[in-house]
């Protein structure tokens, strides 16, 4: 989804959030004696009963190994794992499923792309943009890419709000240039980059772009085609589904050009001592058994969201969002840490000197779950000039009382500590 | 408020955490080391003036939360004037007590302020905040 075409809506009453928080058995308990707030989902979303179900169905009644055997379970599991190829290409608008690739998740989505540059497109003095918003798993494995290939890793301005400088990052893209590499939705402060401006201004140099959708896609529907990027990763956690499985996906002729990532079964055609021949995409990159009950997982995940309204469920995340930054922008002291414009449902603060361990600390007593840290994002902390803040993240299945818990709790807190 | 926030922000913590002892650094320290705990960003520097087997002076310099800061700020009182092996037992002991397999009880007649690190062992996301310091203390020793 682009920028222009979010607009806030105060009305959330069209998304039944009351419904869809029964569907999230997680909800409904308490920790530390009392009802549990989870401002956490940026970090990893909570599960709804029916991807739960759906592992442990699995596992219970068709726990089998994929394209090897020739018995019945084995069938239907190899069926199941294709066709959530199919569905999750569906799901962020790809027309083509081979070009779905699953992986463990975004870091190794990023991983696997900055590999294959790094063996079959970088040369020394070519250089590889990022932004200063970027999470550590888009910075590292570009690193590593520059450190073996004699490449030079670029660096994208934001500005004092966390908006990315979009004059500086159209002066820094160059003939040179040989892959940008861009988050979507920033994880620390929330901003919604405007990917499409950035893969249009990329593409009119020649320039292919990875979008980092871990979490956009968590927010917003998103189709690859109608953004035109090059690849596009994803975290199933983040969006419903189990730990451990993700989505690569990448354009036909990229995923051809890369070499494999791993190697081993699955992945091949034919071996011989003398030499092997690989499968074509996507078998060239799944080596081993994949993570077959994440797939099955993911694939209840997607039916999940598919389910709901998702628009309506954005317009009430932002509608969260602007209760909670006008609740905590009257607080005495509190500074929020990314004031963009466009902005997903995720809050960065400080309050007073109060370190964020000690708010998150504080606040867990309560049972609100937040996260304190540096967000793997600790050149974007330094820009900001602070080693953490504490960072509260809502979901489609958080409400208003949550927010409200939040407030109460920071309120408290103030008078414990200052 | 849970009585186990309670034991973990106890008044000798908060104090030590509002007016940090021995705090800013040394110019003509003989060791001094940084400490990172790559989880949370928190940061701390550590300078020792260490004569003759003899810690002579401690003081830090930190950016991180009121466990790490505290535990860094009895640590400045519990080591001036220690011999190294003093040190190195008091360094110990923190350790013991901020063990969850020992869950020793802590004893302010004998262990004095640091009794009220105990506290930080019920909350595990926290304890490598506390031991921080004494760890960049270690380091700082080894050079």
């Amino acid at each position: 989804m682009q920028v222009d075409d979010l607009t806030v809506v105060s009305d959330s009453s069209t998304f039944d959030y009351r419904r869809v928080r029964a569907d999230f058995p997680i909800l409904a308990t308490e920790v530390r004696g009392k009802p549990l707030t989870y401002l956490d989902s940026a970090a990893t979303s909570q599960k709804p009963q029916a991807v739960i179900d759906a592992v442990q169905r699995y596992y219970q009644f068709e726990n089998s190994n994929i394209h090897r055997g020739v018995h019945y379970l084995s069938e239907q599991a190899t069926d199941a794992y294709e066709a959530t190829r199919a569905k999750a290409a569906r799901f962020i608008g790809a027309a083509d499923q081979n070009e779905v690739i699953f992986t463990r998740g975004t870091t190794e989505g990023i991983n696997l792309i900055a590999h294959g540059f790094t063996e079959s497109v970088l040369q020394a003095g070519d250089e590889i943009l990022i932004t200063h918003m970027e999470h550590h798993a888009n910075i590292v494995p570009w690193q590593i890419a520059a450190q073996q290939t004699g490449a030079i890793l670029k660096v994208a301005p934001v500005d004092d709000r966390g908006v990315l400088d979009m004059e500086a990052f159209e002066a820094l893209l160059s003939e040179k240039t040989k892959i940008v590499s861009v988050v979507h939705v920033s994880n620390a402060l929330g901003t919604i980059n405007p990917v499409k401006n950035i893969i249009a201004m990329s593409h009119a140099r020649g320039v292919p772009v990875l979008v980092d959708g871990a979490q956009s896609i968590p927010h917003m529907p998103v189709s690859v085609a109608e953004l035109d990027c090059d690849f596009f990763v994803l975290s199933g956690h983040k969006i419903c589904g189990p730990t451990g499985i993700g989505l690569l996906w990448g354009k036909r002729k990229w995923l051809e050009k890369l070499p494999p990532y791993q190697s081993g079964g699955d992945m091949i055609e034919k071996v011989d001592f003398e030499g092997t021949t690989y499968k074509g995409i996507p078998g060239k990159f799944e080596a081993g058994t994949p993570h077959i009950s994440g797939v099955i997982g993911l694939s209840a995940a997607i039916d999940y969201l598919n389910g709901i309204d998702r628009d309506a469920a954005l317009q009430h995340e932002l509608a969260l969002l602007a209760s909670a930054t006008e609740q905590l922008s009257a607080i005495d002291g509190l500074r929020i840490i990314g004031t963009a414009p466009e902005k997903a449902s995720v809050i960065s603060f400080l309050i007073d000197e109060i370190h964020p361990h000690d708010v998150g600390t504080f606040l867990d007593a309560g049972g609100v779950a937040i996260r304190a840290g540096h967000h793997c994002t600790q050149p974007l902390l330094k820009r900001f000039g602070v080693p953490a803040t504490a960072r509260a993240s809502f979901a489609f299945y958080n409400d208003f009382d949550d927010v409200e818990r939040l407030v109460t709790a920071l309120t408290k807190m103030k008078q414990f500590f200052c | 408020m849970s009585e186990d926030l309670h034991n973990l922000y106890q008044d000798i913590i908060l104090d030590h955490n509002k007016r940090p002892r021995h705090y800013g650094a040394l110019t003509d320290y003989t060791h001094s080391a940084e400490g990172f705990n790559p989880l949370c960003g928190d940061k701390i520097t550590v300078f020792l003036i260490v004569e003759d087997g003899l810690i002579k002076a401690v003081q830090f310099e930190a950016a991180c939360c009121a466990i790490c800061k505290s535990s860094a700020s009895m640590m400045t009182e519990v080591l001036t004037g220690k011999t190294l092996d003093e040190a190195e037992s008091a360094c110990q002991r923190v350790g013991q007590l901020l063990s969850m397999d020992m869950d020793l009880t802590a004893d302010l007649s004998k262990d004095g302020e640091i009794a009220a690190l105990a506290g930080v062992r019920k909350f595990a996301a926290r304890i490598k905040c506390a031991t921080l310091p004494w760890h960049t203390y270690r380091s700082a020793l080894d050079g």
